[in-house]
């Protein structure tokens, strides 16, 4: 067993690992933070993306005990005292989920798409997603609310900075 | 009763509200099967087969049972007692070739949840092991010992038929499931005596759903009373109940299921699989709380795969190219065993081969075949999607013999617009439909006669690459479905579904549906349609569903049926619940129910509008029950079961437009253009939404979808890495229209779009291929699913003469795994 230590969502969290345990399932089972899942066991889907210190990572692609000492956000740490984040919101408003399985995973990589300040076209956007598998929107609608939501939020703060992990 | 007036305001039905779902799906508050943990929960892991056809010689969980953390090994034998029954198949199709013909029986092999004595695909399940932990019970899978004695495999269904084969389930002699056909009309006459016949051979390939949720289950017993709760990721909460019940020989009222969030379906999640019956069994024997959770790659060989069909597909037609008679011959892969509806799906598109298209004779025969591969089901459409793709080639075949534009050949064969349900050619009756206004409007959008100018002035090309445009003029039918017509078919159930609708004094209002959502927005959708008929608003509408200790009645979701049934019990539930308010509302304004008009979403007294009553007003009368009418029960609730009089029919034209390199055979979609028909709208948001995501699934199976198996019946694209299910980026954006022809099945005037959009896709696709290439003097019968660069590029080589177009999937869709150009060496 490992021990590390790391901040989720803005809470710093301990905890003695097995040096085998994946990041996604430390989330899930350990912290109970269930919101980020799994869809398959090959890192293709996409649907265990989290923010690991700003940049996104599909979770089941790291070991627990690689992220001691970082700083992770999950679906859970964006919405703010009852407000949906604005990427949230628009996922919402622009009907970019249906089942809702890949949609926290969907959310992150679109929220490291933004954060790294990549360009918004269609084409970009969709290469930048290019990681994350969605069987019901077709994903236009998710290609719509991240472009939405980037303009919001690079208007509010241009130098990029709005997001889950502070 | 007095007749209830409807309601005249629609202030909500038609409105692109904001689901109800989301705030939870967006903030990870969802609740999936995986997100379920018991105290003393155990975790159950299953041994597979690796191989595709063996006997049992020996399976020795020994050693397994003794590693840290194992509670049990459970072999085939071990769990015989636990079966009442063997796995259900609920479509026992009858073998005949024609209706007046006496049927034979259906030949439904024992499918036991662990294999007893034999494994006929590879990914059966061999033994169920149990234990305290997921990485335990996996260490645990790989210390039981079995030996297979292997048998003869056969994994393409011609040869399966093939004298001679090995035959996967001896007692029926041959590999043949059933043969079935219908007719309509002289059938024979009609093709002798057509000035032009084509036809062409076309191949389904073999689908794997990718609900991106994979399947899992926990249950939870009580032992001392028998009771088991049984939380599952399916689409058929109520259908599982009873199936558990029967194969298990548990009283109904003893098994609760739980659909929580479930994470899409596409017909994957329509089923009674081994794992749940298996999770059911354990619980039973150790008395705690078990839970299983698919891994992808498991996934691939457990659960149901999708079409796999050859259509030997004809047409009829005068020199003109006016349309006389459709005939279609097809052979289906079921794979080892026939799972809940297998049996089915090629019948689900039996009457469907003429599409939109007047015709004098129809003629349809279907042959299931076993073959050692995963059961083939319901995938996404489900029979109809392979109807609209024989149809909608055949008919751009037919409109190169007879030298027409395929636009053209479509508008004078179409049946003409309709407003009351039509006899057509097949013996179905189409609910209503104009199929010109469809097409009209898509070939605006597209600019389909700019680009038909565009390929003539240019020779076909663009900026070095191959320009082609395809239209799918699809019909289907939905809404699943008459209890009689399902009674024919021999279907194992009814086609009807239930609502409750409960006023409470608070003036909220509880709908609890027997449909089951898995993505498609049916709280939201639900709560539109009963504020309008009650009057209040969304916001104070609660709808239930997926929980059988709730929602006690119910035929759950699949066959675009949800809006259509459950909607429609919905609103006969609404018209209950005001004609008793009615009766309520008039004693307590003191006027004859006559004099009342349901109007603004209230009761009003004819003349006297400021006499007024809601329904949250009389549903708290009803509730203190002080001073209701002689014979009015106290209470303010009604439930309705709908079974649907028809089907619906959703109809629809795609265009799509695509660039093929000829160089390298990728295919580039420039623009696709969906004009679809669901009858009346209730939310536009969603309505979208679903055709977004079908025509996304469509364009996957047209371009890059193909689960392929080698001649061991080892599945070569087995994991989501080797099987491509597209991401954003290679797809493209869509362009939607709409024209609104009311169904004449239900009062809403609903049809359905579920399955729409994975109906009306592929065909669109393949035909702007086809029709690109055809400069090149390619046949629209060389270009097939899935048009892959690497499969264009050899179908241009061959064409060329430059290199053997070896198949991907000869036939069958069986053959050796493909090579890629590079692989392939000194053609390139």
């Amino acid at each position: 067993m490992r021990r590390i230590a790391l901040t989720v969502n803005g809470v710093r969290r301990e905890a003695e690992v097995e040096p085998r345990l994946l990041l996604v399932y430390f989330l899930r089972e350990t912290l109970g933070l269930t919101g980020t899942n799994v869809g398959c066991d090959t890192s293709s889907c996409g649907a265990c993306t989290v923010l690991v210190d700003g940049q996104s990572v599909k979770s089941c692609t790291m070991l627990a005990v690689q992220a001691d000492g970082t700083e992770v956000t999950t679906i859970e740490g964006l919405a703010r005292d009852g407000q949906l984040h604005p990427l949230q919101e628009a996922f919402r408003q622009h009907h970019g989920l249906q089942c809702g399985f890949c949609t926290p995973g969907m959310i992150m990589a679109g929220l490291g798409l933004i954060e790294s300040g990549a360009g918004m076209s269609d084409e970009e956007v969709r290469l930048g997603l290019e990681g994350n598998l969605c069987r019901c929107t077709g994903y236009q609608n998710i290609v719509t609310a991240i472009q939405d939501a980037a303009g919001k939020m690079r208007q509010a703060a241009p130098a990029g900075v709005q997001g889950g992990s502070e | 009763m007095t007749q209830v007036a409807e309601p005249e305001a629609q202030r909500w039905v038609g409105g692109g509200i904001l689901r109800k779902e989301d705030p939870e799906l967006l903030t990870g508050q969802g609740r999936f099967v995986d997100d379920i943990a018991l105290p003393g929960m155990l975790w159950l892991s299953f041994v597979r087969s690796p191989v595709a056809h063996a006997n049992l010689a020996r399976v020795d969980v020994a050693a397994a049972k003794e590693l840290p953390g194992v509670v049990a090994v459970f072999t085939g034998q071990d769990l015989a007692d636990e079966w009442a029954a063997a796995m259900p198949c609920a479509w026992p199709i009858a073998n005949r070739t024609l209706p007046e013909e006496p049927t034979a029986d259906a030949r439904i092999p024992d499918h036991w949840p662990v294999a007893k004595d034999r494994v006929r695909f590879m990914g059966e399940i061999v033994a169920v092991v149990v234990a305290d932990s997921r990485e335990r019970a996996a260490d645990a899978v790989e210390a039981v010992e079995v030996d297979y004695d292997e048998l003869p495999v056969v994994t393409d269904m011609q040869e399966a038929l093939k004298e001679g084969a090995p035959v996967i389930h001896e007692a029926f002699g041959s590999n043949e499931a059933y043969t079935w056909g219908m007719s309509n009309g002289d059938v024979d006459r009609v093709f002798a005596e057509a000035p032009v016949v084509v036809k062409e051979r076309y191949y389904h390939p073999r689908l794997i759903p990718n609900a991106i949720e994979p399947r899992g289950v926990v249950v939870q017993p009580v032992p001392a009373q028998g009771e088991y709760t049984v939380w599952s990721a399916t689409q058929i909460p109520h259908i599982l109940k009873v199936l558990i019940g029967l194969t298990m020989n548990i009283h109904e009222a003893k098994i609760r299921v739980i659909a929580p969030d479930v994470g899409g379906g596409f017909g994957s999640k329509l089923n009674v699989y081994a794992e749940e019956l298996a999770a059911v069994a354990a619980a039973r024997r150790l008395g705690q709380p078990v839970k299983w959770i698919e891994e992808r790659t498991e996934g691939y060989l457990a659960t149901i795969h999708g079409r796999d069909v050859i259509q030997d597909m004809e047409v009829a037609a005068t020199e003109e190219g006016k349309t006389l008679g459709f005939r279609v011959k097809l052979y289906a892969d079921f794979g080892a065993y026939l799972q809940l509806v297998t049996p089915g799906i090629p019948i689900l598109g039996a009457w469907l081969y003429h599409g939109v298209y007047d015709a004098q004779a129809y003629g349809f025969e279907a042959t299931g075949v076993f073959t050692n591969k995963t059961p083939t089901d319901a995938y996404r459409g489900a029979g109809r999607p392979e109807a609209t793709y024989a149809v909608e080639r055949v008919m751009d075949a037919l409109a190169r013999r007879v030298g027409k534009d395929p636009a053209e050949i479509r508008e004078m064969n179409f049946i003409p617009p309709f407003d009351e349900a039509r006899e057509v050619v097949s013996g179905l009756s189409f609910d209503s439909g104009n199929y010109q206004a469809a097409l009209d409007k898509a070939k605006e959008l597209v600019g389909y006669d700019e680009l038909r100018r565009e390929q003539q002035a240019s020779g076909g090309r663009r900026d070095g690459r191959l320009l082609g445009v395809g239209i799918s003029t699809y019909i289907e039918m939905c809404g699943l479905a008459p209890s009689q017509t399902l009674a024919a078919l021999k279907y194992g159930a009814g086609g009807w579904d239930a609502a409750t609708i409960r006023c409470h004094p608070t003036g909220k209002v509880t709908v609890i549906t027997g449909t089951s959502p898995h993505g498609q927005g049916h709280v939201t959708t639900w709560s539109q349609i009963a504020a309008d008929a009650l009057g209040i608003s969304p916001d104070d509408i609660e709808v239930l569903h997926g929980d059988t200790a709730i929602s006690a009645i119910g035929m759950d979701t699949y066959g675009s049926r949800s809006l259509a049934v459950g909607g429609t019990a919905l609103y006969k539930a609404a018209e209950k619940i005001r004609a008793k308010a009615r009766t309520i509302a008039a004693h307590e304004l003191e006027v004859a129910e006559e004099d009342l008009e349901w109007k603004d979403g209230k009761f009003q007294v004819s003349g006297a509008p400021d006499k007024a009553k809601t329904i949250p007003e009389i549903a708290f009368s009803a509730w203190t029950a002080h001073s209701l009418p002689a014979d009015v029960e106290p209470g303010l609730f009604a439930s309705a079961v709908w079974d649907p009089p028809n089907f619906t029919f959703p109809s629809g034209a795609h265009i799509c437009v695509v660039e093929v390199d000829p160089d390298t055979g990728q295919v580039y979609i420039v623009k696709y253009v969906a004009v679809d028909d669901c009858g009346t709208i209730i939310n536009p948001l969603i309505v979208d939404g679903q055709i977004h995501g079908g025509v996304a699934q469509g364009i996957a199976e047209a371009l890059y979808e193909e689960a392929l198996y080698d001649e061991n019946g080892t599945l070569l694209t087995g994991n989501m890495s080797t099987y491509r299910v597209p991401s954003a980026a290679e797809l493209p954006g869509f362009t939607l229209d709409r024209t609104v022809t009311p169904s004449t099945t239900n009062p809403m005037g609903v049809k359905g779009i579920g399955e729409a959009g994975t109906i009306g896709s592929p065909p669109a696709v393949v035909n702007a291929v086809a029709d690109a290439l055809r400069p090149l003097g390619i046949e629209n019968d060389q270009v097939e699913k899935p048009v892959s660069a690497e499969r264009v590029w050899r179908t241009i080589r061959a064409s060329a003469g430059q290199a053997p177009a070896e198949r991907v999937a000869e036939g069958g869709g069986t053959g050796a795994a493909s090579m890629t150009p590079e692989e392939e060496g000194g053609v390139a």
